[in-house]
């Protein structure tokens, strides 16, 4: 143990916080969590509430297995994490059931898939079991942001394009319609989410210069 | 001609480093090269040389593809005067025609090379010709009345997503005629399926006559209309309603004749993608249990896009298989395939559509495991001999 205790909000800290949002983002960078990312983006709504409940599936696990870091025996860790990770699951699924109804049967399957999300296995692996708690919930949220900042983007377009709405909200207006313009029927289809990470991804490498491989 | 090309070779240094539109110079190029051979040499490694070049070569399937529209024009008043109940001449169906299909033309192009230019400067490449006989593909699959706007969002999207992501011309996985037809299938059903779509005027109420119905042969078949069908001559002439350009296996013929002539399009993709269609018809036949399986074989050629797939899309030769025996694998599947999806999913009456795609999918599987094969052939001859 250090003497001199680090700030709460160190460069590095932060770092942990803001990483993922670009550098290392859980979806356009390392590729993971795309299912989900498929699945629940037709519309905003819905992949907000996901990309909450994920947050908080995250942040909490994370903290925990930081906390039992020590006393996990390496062999059963996976186990241990799972446990964790379905306990968490199950509240925000539950919650979700009580308060928001219509959107946990959007969500239907997906809550409860949020278990297998390897976004959050990952950080478990890769950084919780290693790291203080303070730490481990920074990079928690920081992942967990990043993929829901993906998810909303992907989500706003699939709805503006598929539906004319965001939010629920209609935004084209009537008269665009009578002009003759239609919904995008492809939007709403998973194939259409795929490619919207794709031109994401695409258009993050043009602007980050350090994320195009060489090759 | 010779004073075009001094013409050229006056304006040709302000496009040249250092030049006033230095910027250009990749338009300036593909400008040069469209209208005479390119000067340009290569010197560096093993090259097939051809008198033949690629503008030269997609020259070729342009015009090829010229009966199939000029057919389609007529094709397009023709139908439009019968469903409204007037009498057209000949010229009167082909001048309405060229009315209703050439702005669609006009779009596909102008968008399609809009971005094939702009990708080009960006990266400082040439301009590819790709998109010379992609722009008038796009037109002549789809149906005729198809919004102007729709067909320019479809072709941004087969050239953006479907090509230039994968690096642009030659190392595009599918064809980008195609990809625009599905984007469009997919992405506005009201405007690509059903029976009102075929015939110019429909979607907005012009068709009066009520024995006249305007579903495609291919939906009246799906739908086991069999005594609605048109007789084999009016398939094989192509007077049925259909996408712009597909309708008529004849003009297509005349295309297939003139590619197959040059040496352009593959012989072995054709033909096996016939023997395909055929294959899976029979197939159908033996075990038939309704009224659309029971078509014979031969008709399923003349129907929908097939004939149409076959000669123009499946011998791409950027998307097909490229050894000799996988264009044959290729070829053989994508007919059987189509006629497979055809008849049983009866959600996508377009099967050909959809099997050329799969298959341009498979098609570097298929010459992987050809080349693995011979390697392997080869090997065991090797062995025998030491």
């Amino acid at each position: 143990m250090s003497a001199e205790k680090e700030p709460l909000f160190s460069s590095k800290n932060i770092k942990l916080l803001t990483g993922p949002l670009n550098d290392s983002n859980p979806i356009t960078v390392q590729v993971l969590g795309i299912c989900s990312a498929l699945a629940v983006t037709v519309k905003v709504k819905p992949a907000f509430v996901m990309a909450l409940s994920v947050l908080v599936v995250m942040a909490v696990s994370n903290v925990v297995i930081s906390l039992l870091r020590k006393t996990v025996p390496p062999r059963i860790r996976i186990i241990v994490q799972l446990v964790v990770i379905a306990a968490m699951v199950i509240l925000v699924d539950q919650v979700l059931k009580a308060f928001l109804y219509d959107i946990s049967k959007q969500l239907s399957v997906f809550v409860g898939l949020i278990i297998t999300n390897c976004i959050i296995m990952g950080r478990l692996e890769a950084f919780a079991l290693s790291n203080k708690p303070w730490q481990s919930f920074l990079d928690g949220v920081g992942n967990a942001a990043g993929y829901g900042v993906i998810l909303i983007i992907v989500a706003f377009f699939r709805e503006l394009l598929g539906s004319g709405t965001v939010w629920g909200f209609k935004v084209i207006p009537e008269s665009v319609y009578d002009f003759g313009y239609e919904n995008n029927g492809l939007m709403i289809l998973p194939p259409m989410a795929l490619i919207v990470v794709g031109v994401i991804i695409w258009v993050q490498r043009a602007k980050n210069k350090k994320l195009v491989e060489s090759n | 001609m010779k004073s075009l090309r001094r013409y050229i070779d006056k304006v040709k240094p302000h496009f040249e480093k250092g030049g006033k539109f230095e910027i250009l110079e990749s338009t300036f190029e593909a400008f040069e090269t469209f209208l005479f051979v390119s000067d340009k040499v290569t010197s560096k490694g093993t090259h097939v040389r051809d008198a033949n070049d690629m503008k030269r070569t997609m020259a070729i399937v342009v015009l090829a593809v010229v009966p199939t529209v000029l057919f389609g024009m007529w094709n397009v008043g023709y139908h439009h005067f019968m469903a409204t109940g007037q009498e057209g001449t000949l010229l009167e169906c082909f001048w309405l025609g060229f009315l209703r299909v050439f702005p669609i033309i006009v779009v596909s192009y102008v968008v399609g090379l809009g971005i094939e230019f702009a990708f080009a400067q960006h990266r400082g490449h040439a301009v590819n010709e790709g998109f010379l006989v992609s722009g008038i593909l796009i037109p002549l699959i789809i149906p005729v009345d198809t919004p102007l706007w729709m067909v320019a969002v479809a072709t941004a999207f087969a050239v953006i997503i479907g090509k230039e992501v994968f690096g642009g011309t030659g190392m595009n996985i599918m064809n980008p005629a195609l990809t625009a037809r599905a984007f469009l299938f997919f992405a506005y059903p009201s405007f690509m399926s059903g029976n009102a779509v075929w015939t110019h005027g429909m979607i907005a109420g012009e068709g009066i006559i009520d024995s006249y119905s305007g579903a495609t042969p291919l939906a009246e078949a799906a739908a086991g209309h069999m005594a609605n069908l048109p007789s084999v001559a009016e398939m094989f002439i192509g007077t049925i309603p259909g996408s712009i350009g597909e309708t008529s296996t004849l003009a297509i013929l005349i295309g297939a004749a003139i590619l197959l002539i040059t040496g352009v399009g593959s012989a072995r993709i054709i033909i096996s993608t016939f023997v395909g269609g055929l294959a899976m018809g029979l197939l159908l036949n033996i075990f038939a249990v309704n009224v659309f399986m029971e078509l014979p074989a031969y008709q399923h050629l003349l129907l929908g896009g097939f004939a149409f797939g076959a000669v123009f899309m499946a011998t791409d030769p950027v998307s097909a298989s490229q050894t000799p025996k996988g264009k044959i694998i290729y070829g053989f599947l994508i007919g059987f395939l189509a006629v497979l999806i055809r008849v049983i999913n009866p959600a996508y009456p377009e099967g050909v559509m959809l099997a050329i795609l799969l298959m341009n999918v498979f098609a570097p599987l298929i010459d992987h495991y050809v080349i693995e094969g011979n390697i392997k052939k080869r090997l065991k001859r090797a062995k025998v001999k030491a």
